[in-house]
C-alpha cells in the first residue's frame, strides 16, 4: 500500500520538475519581487488615503456665505445637484456663535449670513460652482487653498507612481519565470519529448510546468511577505505621527491587497510558464 | 493501417538534403515487417515518418488509418497513443523507476494507480524485469534497458509497434530475446516493423521485408 502511494506520488512528476527547477533560487527572487511589491501597495495605498483624508477632511471643504435675507432651501438644492457636490450643509447658526465668540464675544443680537459648507468630490472641476455663486446676490465663496491642491496632486502622484512600479514588478517577475522555465526546459527537454512522443498533450505538458512553478512562485511571495509585513508596520509607525498626527492602528496597512500577492505571484508563474512551454511545444511535430 | 505514397523528406525543415525520396509502401493490419538496410540509408528517417516524430516534406503518409497531412495538431496525441516505439537509445527517463517507466503511457493516458499496477507488473512480468520493479533503469544491463524500454512500448497495447535497431548495443542472446518479444507481439495481433542494418535477424526470422539505400526503397517483400 505504501509502495503503491510512493509509486503514485513519483509518478505525479514524470517530468522531474522538482530537480529541474532550482528550488531554492526561484522563490527567493519571487521573495524579493513580492517585497518590492508589498512596498509599492503599502505606497499606494498610504498616498490614496491621504488624498482622500485631505478631500474629505477639512482641507476638503469649502465655505459659501450667503446674505441672511436669501432664502436658504434654493441654494441648497441647486447646489446639491452640481455634479462633482458629495455634501452640501448648512452650518448651523449656533455653532456659528461658538466660532465667533472669541473674537466677538457674546453677541446675540448679531446679524449673522448663513453659511454652507460644501464637498467636493476627488479632482471636481470648480467652475460651475462659481458659475452658480456668481448669480446668486451677495454670496461669496472661500476657494480652496492652492496648498492643498498640490498637496493632493503630490499625493495622488504618488499613488500613480506605486502602482506604476507594481505593473513593472509584475512584469519582471514574468520575465523571471519565463527565464526559469527555458531553464527548466533544457533541463529536461529530452523527458518532455519522450513525453510528447508517448502522446502526452501539450497542454498536460505544459500544466505540470505551470503548477510546478506556480506553486515556487506562491511559495516565494509568501517568503517576501513574511519580510515585508514588519518593514511596512515600522514604517508605518515612523511615517503617520508626522503625516496624520496621529498613531498606527491595524486597519493601515492594506490587508486584502498584500494577502492577495501570493496568488498574484502563483497566477504570474502558472500562466507565465503556461505560455512559455506552449510556445516551446508548438515546435514539435 | 500504414501506408506511404511518394513521400519524400528533407532536412532540416524541408530545405535541406534528402533523406528520403519516393517512399511508397503499405504495411498490412497484424503484419510484420524487417526493414534493412545500412547506417544512414534512411531507416530511422522512414521510422520516424511513422510514429509521427517527422513530418513529410511531400507525399502522403497514412499511419492507422489517418492521412497525417490532414490531420489537426490536437490529434496527434490520440494517435501516437496507439503507436508503440522502442528506440535502439532506450530513451528511458532516469529520474524514474523501472516500473514507473513501463507505467507512462498508461498514466499519460490518464489511468489511476489501481488500474495501471496489474497491467505494468504483468507487462515487466512478460520482459522478465518484474523483480527489477523499484530499480532505477540506470542499475539494468543494455538488455535489461531494451526490454524494458519494449515494456514501455507494448503496455498500452498499441495497433502499430515500431522498433528502431532494437537489438543494435546487445549481444547475440539478448537480441534473441528481445525479437522473440516481438515476434510475440506480432502473434497477438499488432502490427510490427522492425529496423534492423543486420541481415542475419532477418534470415534467422523469415518476414517481409523493406530495403532501403540512400533514401531510396530498393525492395519490397
Amino acid at each position: 500500500m505504501a509502495e503503491a502511494r510512493l509509486r503514485q506520488l513519483r509518478g505525479r512528476d514524470p517530468l522531474g520538475l522538482r530537480r529541474a527547477f532550482a528550488d531554492r533560487l526561484l522563490p527567493a527572487l519571487v521573495g524579493a519581487m513580492a517585497l518590492l511589491a508589498a512596498l509599492a501597495l503599502a505606497g499606494a495605498d498610504g498616498a490614496g488615503r491621504l488624498a482622500e483624508r485631505w478631500q474629505q477632511g477639512e482641507a476638503g471643504q469649502l465655505l459659501m456665505q450667503l446674505p441672511r435675507e436669501t432664502p436658504l432651501e434654493p441654494v441648497l438644492a441647486r447646489l446639491s445637484a452640481l455634479p462633482g457636490v458629495a455634501s452640501v450643509a448648512p452650518v448651523p447658526e449656533e455653532r456659528l456663535r461658538q466660532l465667533l465668540a472669541p473674537w466677538l464675544g457674546e453677541v446675540p443680537d448679531l446679524p449673522l449670513p448663513h453659511m454652507i459648507a460644501i464637498t467636493l468630490r476627488m479632482e471636481t472641476d470648480q467652475i460651475p460652482l462659481l458659475e452658480v455663486v456668481q448669480t446668486i446676490p451677495g454670496a461669496q465663496l472661500e476657494l480652496r487653498s492652492e496648498a492643498v491642491r498640490l498637496a493632493m496632486r503630490l499625493a495622488e502622484g504618488l499613488q500613480g507612481l506605486s502602482l506604476a512600479m507594481l505593473g513593472i514588478i509584475g512584469l519582471v517577475a514574468a520575465a523571471l519565470v519565463a527565464v526559469a522555465t527555458r531553464a527548466g526546459i533544457a533541463a529536461r527537454r529530452d523527458t518532455i519529448l519522450i513525453l510528447h512522443e508517448l502522446g502526452a498533450r501539450d497542454g498536460d505538458i505544459a500544466g505540470r510546468f505551470a503548477r510546478r512553478l506556480a506553486w515556487l512562485c506562491a511559495l516565494g511571495a509568501l517568503g517576501g511577505l513574511v519580510v515585508a509585513i514588519p518593514a511596512l508596520w515600522y514604517l508605518a509607525t515612523q511615517a503617520l505621527p508626522v503625516v496624520l498626527a496621529r498613531d498606527v492602528q491595524p486597519d493601515d496597512l492594506p490587508w486584502a491587497w498584500l494577502a492577495l500577492l501570493p496568488a498574484a505571484a502563483a497566477l504570474i508563474g502558472w500562466g507565465t510558464a503556461l505560455v512559455t512551454l506552449r510556445a516551446w511545444l508548438r515546435r514539435l511535430p | 493501417m500504414v501506408r506511404f505514397s511518394r513521400v519524400g523528406l528533407r532536412y532540416p525543415e524541408g530545405e535541406g538534403a534528402w533523406a528520403l525520396t519516393g517512399i511508397d509502401f503499405a504495411l498490412a493490419p497484424g503484419s510484420f515487417t524487417w526493414l534493412l538496410g545500412a547506417s544512414g540509408a534512411g531507416k530511422s528517417s522512414l521510422l520516424g515518418l511513422m510514429h509521427l516524430s517527422l513530418r513529410a516534406t511531400e507525399g502522403e503518409v497514412e499511419v492507422l488509418d489517418s492521412r497525417i497531412a490532414r490531420l489537426p495538431r490536437r490529434g496527434f496525441p490520440a494517435l501516437r497513443r496507439r503507436i508503440g516505439v522502442v528506440f535502439q537509445d532506450y530513451r528511458l527517463l532516469p529520474h524514474l523507476s523501472v516500473f514507473e517507466n513501463a507505467a507512462l503511457p498508461l498514466r499519460i493516458q490518464g489511468l489511476t494507480e489501481a488500474r495501471l499496477t496489474a497491467d505494468v507488473r504483468e507487462i515487466l512480468r512478460w520482459v522478465g524485469l518484474l523483480d527489477r520493479a523499484e530499480s532505477p533503469p540506470t542499475t539494468l544491463s543494455g538488455g535489461e534497458q531494451q526490454r524494458l524500454a519494449l515494456a514501455r512500448a507494448v503496455v498500452a497495447r498499441p495497433s502499430l509497434l515500431v522498433a528502431d535497431e532494437p537489438t543494435g548495443n546487445l549481444d547475440a542472446a539478448q537480441a534473441r530475446r528481445v525479437i522473440a518479444l516481438l515476434r510475440e507481439m506480432h502473434r497477438l495481433g499488432t502490427t510490427v516493423i522492425v529496423a534492423t542494418h543486420s541481415d542475419a535477424l532477418p534470415e534467422e526470422y523469415p518476414a517481409p521485408m523493406l530495403r532501403l539505400d540512400a533514401g531510396r526503397l530498393v525492395s519490397h517483400g
